[in-house]
């Protein structure tokens, strides 16, 4: 008497899981790993890198000095 | 028997490797390429309008250090002129591909990322519009306020249009993201608000507008960054479609 929505429960915890391990952790990931190398190459401080990136910043439009 | 699964196996069965692979293999080619193609693109109609404007620079700094004038740009000028810099011709060249290459990566990253949320690029022709979308988040929205700026232009606070510039990106983001994702009209309004709050607010600005190029120099530099950010992206956006579905037929 239970068993249909409980299978229904079931199917729906799995593909939200499945949604999880395909799709937003996959995503989460390679955002994140995105956003350290903008920030690295677009937003660091730092003058060596500064003045290594200056041309690739001005011409991206990025706030720069 | 009874089979012990190390932790670290759990952990990466926490998520999908392969979704990952399919989304950094692509983002590393795309990057690599169309990183490539914009430091061509740039050194052809970019670097001379900036090389010229950093004569200007140049010429305002010494004036304004000679008449023992304390003025911002003369200062910066100083700051950034102690400190290492890449030689101009190849090395600077070579730099600036190495930015626009790590850029690109990052750039690629986020689309790939954005697009397998939605099950992924696929075909070049979507990653046409998925580059459009790129385009118009980091480029088109944050340039409506902040102009992009040859060397030697006055601004405001660098903190200030920072925190602007970054608010720009995540709004149009988002609210494209509604515009174009969203079902119900409700989020569809919400989307069309956040695409226009950053230019209601309205970007920072500098208490005196001045250059030391001329007026044109700086149209010049508009357009030119304009064009080649329009390349760089629609070629980034076809190149991670080209890339992904070549990636999962060998997956395949």
């Amino acid at each position: 008497m239970f068993s249909v929505p409980l299978l229904i429960d079931n199917i729906d915890a799995l593909s939200r899981s499945d949604a999880l391990k395909d799709k937003i952790l996959p995503s989460l990931l390679a955002g994140v790993l995105g956003l350290v190398l903008l920030y690295g190459a677009g937003f660091a401080e730092t003058a060596q890198l500064h003045n290594a990136a200056h041309d690739g910043r001005h011409s991206a439009s990025f706030p720069c000095h | 028997m009874t089979v012990v699964i190390p932790p670290v196996f759990l952990a990466i069965d926490m998520f999908n490797l392969s979704h990952f692979r399919m989304i950094l293999i692509p983002a590393l080619w795309s990057g690599l390429w169309a990183g490539m193609l914009l430091t061509v693109v740039q050194s052809i109609q970019v670097i001379p309008t900036l090389l010229q404007a950093e004569v200007y620079e140049e010429q305002a700094a010494a004036i304004s250090v000679h008449s023992h004038s304390s003025s911002k740009g003369a200062q910066t000028h100083q700051h950034e002129a102690e400190s290492w810099q890449p030689q101009n011709g190849w090395e600077r060249t070579a730099y600036t591909a190495a930015a626009n290459i790590s850029l690109a990566v990052g750039f690629a990253l986020l689309l790939g990322a954005a697009s397998n949320l939605r099950g992924g690029i696929g075909h070049w022709r979507n990653g046409l519009l998925w580059g459009l979308a790129g385009y118009t988040i980091f480029f088109v929205a944050p340039s409506l306020g902040l102009p992009p700026e040859v060397p030697g232009t006055e601004a405001a606070n660098l903190k200030d249009r920072q925190l602007w510039w970054l608010m720009a990106v995540i709004d149009t983001a988002i609210g494209l993201w509604l515009l174009f994702f969203s079902k119900t009209r409700l989020n569809k309004l919400l989307g069309s608000l956040l695409l226009i709050s950053p230019h209601l607010i309205g970007a920072p600005q500098p208490d005196v507008h001045g250059s030391a190029a001329p007026a044109e120099l700086a149209n010049t530099f508009i357009v030119a960054t304009a064009t080649a950010n329009a390349v760089f992206w629609l070629a980034l956006g076809s190149l991670m479609g080209l890339f992904s579905r070549k990636n999962q037929v060998i997956k395949k």
